[in-house]
């Protein structure tokens, strides 16, 4: 019996983290639910007690039912038929196992038949679905969009809606288009208001929708009519069974290919207006991509479990020169290497994720009450920091899942360029990680804003230690600081080295306070203080020795046409 | 078809799939405290097939009946959590030590009280192996049995319609209800224990009857009503002491298939 979350001690030393009884008391408003929901936890330890059930159910459900259906689905893949899409065999036999255990609409509230859980279980439960199978995990974690829906849309929606999500309705974000991808702003696709049944028609098309033909989709679309921009732009909710969309095709991927990618016909497609006009992208898809940063970062953290488990059990079983390979000092220090950035990239998945569902719990008790002066200042703590770590969190964390699978490969040699181990899967399914959601580029974008407000400067004094490398830190933004007024780019063109530096020093603070709690963080604590160490020597060096000219120099470039 | 009020036989077995020293106890029964226990795997694919019935039988109840220490309970409420309705726990020093005859002769006491339509079990536990409860439970019961069962293939007004997986193939056949049926390890596997029913039942009270709630003869129970007599039992690894290598031709295999037959290993 395989169990993801039995078999995972750190994943289960998140689940203790002391926050997480502030978290809980919120999330379950002091246990005054339990009023009017008999399943609603008494206290503290109910609740506990309840999300380790829980977990462990989704743990064996992840090893026993979704890993084993991986590989066949990574080659069946699903396929269009009469303008819908079919999945693989294997995808339905996990929605149809997911669905009996029970794991709808996890998060949402108990008036809405959900599981009432704090986010933090359904990241860990996104973590565990990804270790399994991580085009899987697309479909499943796409059941928060409606979280998306619980924050913005209509009580009349979210009756409507948010049962159907926790019967086990999927989900689907319609945003990117072809000529609308990192700009969403260029959305095109047309909803036009029909006052005869009072409901917003959709007109258009929309390319690379995760999920396209899910049961419940959030759609992007202009509401107001001759805008070109950002502010002409709406959310709208469609219920499938209304019918007007068609799947014209599913795109042909390098990975998570079990993962339907669909370009979709929106013909009259009937739809209701989430929350305000104009809010569109503005406000609703800036909160649904934030918590899809926080999926993809869960996902790549799953990605990073497997690909360390496969290298680690493969260079113990391959012996060469009369021993097994993980004898080898180049081999043994891969690995190591390899957990280190694993627990670190988790501890900064749960640190975030805290930061996360504290602001969030705040926004929605302030629906029902006005929050007192201590409980806004703290909203507005965490709201700052969950807006800094989000995309900290998805730069970091899918970059070590390329990096672990691509070394998980390298362990398995000639072997793992073959289909016959999981590996090459993994590495495939890796790549989008960095892609989607916002790429790699786009997410230091987002995150040089916590270096220039000094968000990140003041979280990392509050961890404390590491004094050299924060004094690197520091001297890095002065300089940049200094150098970005004389010559403008400058900044951006260091965005990287100092997004890169303070995460560095994050993740070595993160599993540094691990040690305080359990003796199995010390290992890959020091060695990713030393991984830290070199990294940012290597971007200090280049830093402090660039010249102002270096935007220039890397702007040449462009005019160069072949 | 009638709504069903189904019974499920199920036990917590020890996990014998890692048996040490300390596997047996000196009066030569399995020495449970040092073992895992769980849910038999057979039991499960039962507990399946009866779940399914009550989705496909509008009113079916499906309830499961285990006899063991307390902690047997652990099956009921994991029963419980899959979409089982209830469960009953026959508990007691009467009923400790029983072979499968007193373990039928219990479970038929237990059964009289709970007056099922239908009795589902694993076709055998993993601890013992004999396949023999169901059968005397429905030679006990004096109903008809259906053994080795992988699926209920269709439901008539007041027959059910099984497939068996045997050795050498499989039989379709009709059966009349009430019935005691044994599942085996080939029918489908058991839904997950559901996130909701968890939450919901999972401080839920559970019925345990002691000897005295089943009316039984004692003679008949526990060690008392016990013939068999469990001597020992080991782990057996086969291992192979020599073996011999041939390159494939027809008077090699020829010569080996002579072999093997005059050594009664194969014919």
């Amino acid at each position: 019996m395989s169990n993801f979350y039995l078999d995972n001690k750190d994943l289960q030393f998140q689940l203790d983290h002391p926050m997480h009884r502030k978290i809980v008391e919120l999330k379950e408003r002091q246990f005054a639910l339990r009023k009017d929901y008999e399943q609603a936890p008494v206290d503290f330890d109910d609740a506990m007690d309840n999300y380790r059930r829980v977990l462990e159910i989704t743990g064996e459900v992840c090893g026993e039912v979704i890993a084993a259906n991986a590989e066949e689905v990574d080659h069946e893949g699903p396929r269009v038929a009469n303008d819908r899409v079919v999945y693989a065999a294997g995808t339905q036999r996990n929605l149809d196992a997911v669905n009996a255990a029970g794991l709808g609409g996890m998060t949402l509230p108990y008036k809405y038949d959900g599981l009432n859980f704090p986010l933090f279980c359904f990241v860990m439960a996104n973590e565990m679905v990804a270790r399994g199978d991580a085009g899987f995990e697309n479909l499943w974690g796409l059941q928060d969009c409606a979280e998306t829906l619980n924050e913005f849309a209509s009580e009349e929606i979210k009756e409507f809606f948010l049962p159907m999500v926790s019967e086990g309705a999927t989900c689907a974000m319609d945003l990117t288009e072809p000529d609308a991808g990192s700009d969403l702003g260029a959305v095109m696709l047309r909803a036009t208001y029909d006052e005869k049944s009072d409901r917003w028609l959709l007109n258009g098309v929309k390319r690379f929708i995760t999920n396209g033909d899910g049961d419940v989709a959030l759609v992007l679309a202009r509401t107001e009519d001759g805008t070109k921009d950002a502010r002409g732009l709406s959310m709208l909710v469609h219920d499938k069974r209304d019918g007007g969309i068609k799947v014209r095709r599913i795109e042909n991927k390098l990975g998570i290919k079990g993962s339907p990618t669909c370009e979709l016909v929106f013909t009259n497609a009937p739809a209701r207006l989430v929350g305000d006009r104009k809010m569109g992208l503005i406000k609703y898809t800036m909160a649904l991509m934030n918590a899809a940063r926080l999926g993809i970062g869960a996902q790549s953290v799953g990605l990073c479990e497997a690909a360390y488990r496969e290298a680690l059990k493969y260079a113990h079983e391959r012996e060469q020169f009369g021993k097994p390979i993980i004898q080898f000092a180049a081999v043994s220090e891969m690995l190591s290497n390899m957990k280190a950035k694993l627990q670190g990239a988790r501890a900064l998945l749960y640190e975030t994720t805290r930061f996360v569902e504290i602001y969030k719990q705040y926004a929605h008790i302030a629906a029902e009450r006005d929050l007192t002066p201590e409980e806004r200042t703290e909203m507005k703590f965490y709201n700052r920091l969950a807006d800094a770590f989000t995309p900290l969190l998805k730069l970091f964390s899918s970059e070590f899942s390329n990096q672990l699978t691509y070394d998980a490969i390298q362990i398995h040699g000639g072997s793992g360029f073959m289909k016959d181990y999981p590996c090459e899967r993994l590495y495939r399914d890796a790549r989008i990680t960095n892609i989607y959601e916002g790429t790699s580029q786009l997410q230091v974008v987002a995150a040089i804003n916590g270096i220039t407000k000094g968000v990140f400067v003041e979280q990392i004094a509050q961890y404390g230690g590491f004094e050299e490398l924060r004094r690197k830190l520091d001297e890095m933004v002065a300089r940049v600081d200094e150098l970005d007024k004389q010559t403008p780019g400058y900044k951006d063109f260091h965005a990287r080295r100092l997004v890169e530096t303070a995460g560095w020093i994050v993740m070595a603070q993160l599993l540094e306070r691990q040690t305080k709690e359990h003796e199995m963080y010390v290992d890959s604590a020091e060695i990713l203080a030393k991984l830290a160490q070199s990294k940012i020597d290597e971007a200090y060096t280049y830093l402090m020795h660039s010249p102002t000219g270096d935007v220039e120099l890397f702007n040449r470039v462009q005019n160069e046409i072949l | 078809m009638k709504k069903l009020n189904i019974v499920v036989l199920a036990k917590q077995v020890p996990d014998t799939r890692n048996v040490g020293k300390d596997a047996m106890t000196a009066e030569g029964t399995v020495n449970r405290a040092a073992l895992a226990a769980i849910f038999n795997p057979e039991d499960l694919n039962a507990l399946e097939m009866a779940l399914a019935l009550k989705s496909q039988i509008p009113g079916t109840t499906v309830h499961v009946l285990t006899m063991g220490p307390e902690r047997a309970e652990e099956i009921l409420r994991d029963s419980i959590f899959r979409g089982a309705d209830g469960g009953t726990l026959l508990s007691g020093r009467e009923f400790a030590g029983a072979d499968t005859l007193a373990t039928s002769y219990a479970l038929t006491c237990a059964l009289k009280k709970l007056n099922p339509d239908l009795v589902v079990a694993g076709r055998q536990a993993i601890d013992g192996d004999t396949a023999q409860v169901g059968p005397q439970v429905a030679g006990k019961m004096d109903l008809p049995q259906v053994t080795y069962a992988e699926e209920v293939v269709e439901i008539k007004e007041s027959t059910l319609v099984i497939k068996r997986r045997l050795e050498r193939g499989v039989e379709t056949v009709e059966c009349p209800v009430p019935a005691v049926i044994t599942v085996n390890g080939t029918a489908p596997d058991c839904r997950p224990k559901n996130a909701r029913r968890v939450m919901r039942y999972k401080n839920m009270p559970l019925t345990v009857w002691g000897a005295a709630d089943v009316d039984p003869d004692m003679d008949q129970l526990g060690l008392n009503g016990s013939p068999t007599k469990v001597k020992k039992i080991e782990n057996v690894v086969f291992r192979a002491k020599e073996c011999k290598r041939m390159t494939g031709t027809d008077t090699e295999i020829e010569g080996m298939m002579k072999e093997l037959i005059a050594s009664h290993t194969i014919g």
